[in-house]
């Protein structure tokens, strides 16, 4: 089984440093790239090798940039920007690839920007990844020494830009437009769409924004073709995946595996399962913002399609396991909670909301619930849906909330007609 | 005033950004670096330095979890409350570091020397309990580890 992108990871260990890069093939599918391919050629590569977005919400890339204005009238200079803000809860994987592999990363982003003729690149990091700021701002001078970055990169006529922006924490400054504002210097609340950033984004100008797992894989589809990629997946959406386990399992952990592994395979093969005395209740496939699957969906192959197919989204990939000595209500108190004060204040239903949900689901859990909260609470589901805000913070606070509502229903009704949490 | 040194290192992030606004996230860190937190009168000097007025400064340092508009301890202890910490017992943690501290979260310790923090998910989900000193990311923390690990933090 190949596992491209964490071939060079030795969690623990210094990454390897520019010659140690290169001796090991790295920067040759830039080389390929930049002297043999058209950046509407590379756009076609990374489109038939069905690479979708990894930060969670699986846009196929290739289209993505395709969005971006091409040929001379073009407006400039166009950007890139890296989301390297990876703060939804339970989310673990862009920091194996920061920390692990920098120059993989700055080697995709620059195929990625020549393929859009992008002029500056912004790698933006969350503020609390202090060794993976370290480490990708010494990769990023190497390659600048090394002829990678800077005018007319390797000898060719393309010219790229790249700098490290280490932000100042907030959950908001992920959303992709949120980030742009962040990067403005101001607060990362949403811009409304349309226009989306490939039309205006940073400074009104052209603006690609990719996850860094995504760009990630794009040295590896460059450097060994589509249908390659293609082959590393079980399913259509290309290219292995890092899928993460966290919770009460026997070996919470991240593994690189092919795109399609199914959801028990991760969990008992590579997890090792739920720890002894512990039953498995349900998880949250990927991330907070995501629906529970339950028993009934162990065998549903962990990709984009299949996912959304059985009622929730792949999101990040990184599980969530609840147990069956957990409360599940005091884990959706946890989790709206965070939505809650995470979110940015712009539009009604999110603020005003997520307020109420909170409280009402603290209500439960301290033995104030009252009969009809269920009701209430599935009646901020609807608002909270896609449509009524301007971002995905509230709609995505919604699912981990609807699907509980439906998979654990009588844990609910338990905290109301017991008076308090069962759990205590 | 801002120090020559401050300004400085503002002033050589300029050439990355087409406006002197986009520097505020960075012109605040850095005054954060060199004082610990960010007071009115720095952000009046960072306001005349971009040309961006202090109430614009203030709903961005305010926004932000890791801009201090308050004095903080020497060190600054953030504990995970996101939902993998959350399942693995970090209230215990919580709970442990607040009694152990004598503060409570969002307070400094009577001597100055810690600040207690909630902080969301660190990215640390599979070695939960997960949380920051200063700089270091500490994961796995169980209660009767924290006296080890706070004697390193002087």
């Amino acid at each position: 089984m190949e596992t491209p992108l964490t071939k060079n990871i030795r969690p623990g260990e210094e990454p390897l440093d520019l010659p140690a890069y290169e001796r090991a093939g790295g920067y040759q599918a830039l080389r390929k790239a930049l002297h043999s391919m058209t950046p509407q050629q590379i756009i076609e590569e990374v489109k038939t090798a069905g690479l979708r977005g990894r930060g969670g919400a699986g846009f196929p890339t290739g289209l993505k940039w395709s969005f971006i204005p091409a040929g001379n009238d073009a407006p400039h200079p166009k950007y890139l920007v890296v989301n390297g803000d990876e703060m939804e809860p339970g989310t673990f994987k862009d920091r194996l690839l920061l920390e692990g592999d920098p120059h993989q990363l700055i080697e995709g982003t620059i195929i990625a920007a020549y393929a859009t003729g992008t002029d500056i690149a912004y790698v933006f990091l969350r503020g609390e990844y202090k060794i993976a700021a370290q480490r990708i701002s010494k990769a990023i001078g190497d390659a600048y020494n090394a002829g990678y970055l800077g005018r007319n990169v390797l000898g060719s006529p393309y010219s790229l830009e790249m700098y490290l922006h280490v932000s100042a924490g907030r959950y908001m400054c992920g959303e992709e437009t949120g980030m742009l504002n962040a990067l403005e210097g101001k607060r990362a609340n949403p811009r409304s769409k349309p226009p989306f950033p490939p039309a205006a984004g940073l400074w009104g100008k052209p603006t690609t924004v990719n996850n860094v797992e995504t760009l990630c894989n794009v040295p590896h589809i460059i450097g060994n073709g589509a249908s390659w990629f293609r082959k590393l997946s079980r399913t259509k959406d290309g290219g292995t995946k890092l899928y993460g386990v966290s919770g009460k399992v026997k070996r919470p952990g991240l593994w690189e595996l092919p795109m399609g592994t199914t959801v028990r395979e991760i969990l008992e093969d590579h997890a090792g399962g739920m720890r002894d005395g512990l039953a498995f209740r349900g998880l949250l496939p990927g991330g907070a913002s995501t629906d529970f699957l339950t028993e009934q969906h162990l065998d549903v192959p962990m990709d984009f399609t299949e996912v959304q197919k059985a009622g929730s989204r792949m999101g990040t990939g990184t599980m969530i396991v609840l147990d069956s000595r957990t409360c599940p209500v005091g884990m959706l108190l946890n989790l709206e909670h965070f939505f809650a004060q995470e979110s940015c204040g712009w539009c009604t239903p999110c603020w005003s909301g997520l307020g109420w949900v909170e409280r009402i689901l603290n209500a439960m859990e301290e033995g104030h619930g009252q009969p009809g909260d269920i009701d209430r609470l599935a009646f901020h589901t609807k608002f909270l849906a896609p449509g009524h805000t301007f971002c995905a913070l509230a709609p995505g606070a919604a699912e981990p909330l609807q699907s509980a509502l439906r998979y654990f229903r009588e844990d609910f009704e338990r905290h109301i007609s017991e008076k308090g949490c069962p759990w205590k | 005033m801002l120090s020559p040194e401050e300004q400085r290192e503002i002033e050589a992030e300029f050439p990355h950004y087409p406006t002197k606004q986009a520097l505020t996230i960075d012109a605040m860190k850095i005054v954060q670096k060199h004082r610990g937190w960010v007071s009115d009168e720095a952000l009046d000097d960072i306001g005349g330095l971009l040309g961006v007025s202090r109430s614009d400064l203030d709903s961005v340092a305010t926004f932000y979890n890791l801009i201090f508009r308050r004095p903080v301890g020497k060190h600054v202890i953030f504990v995970c409350d996101s939902v993998s910490c959350w399942i693995m017992g970090c209230s215990l943690l919580r709970d442990h570091l607040s009694k152990r501290l004598g503060a409570r979260f969002g307070e400094t310790t009577a001597d100055g020397r810690f600040t207690l923090l909630p902080i969301v998910c660190l990215g640390a989900c599979d070695r939960a309990p997960a949380m920051m000193i200063d700089d270091d990311l500490h994961v796995d923390v169980e209660p009767a580890k924290t006296d080890d690990i706070l004697d390193r933090y002087r």
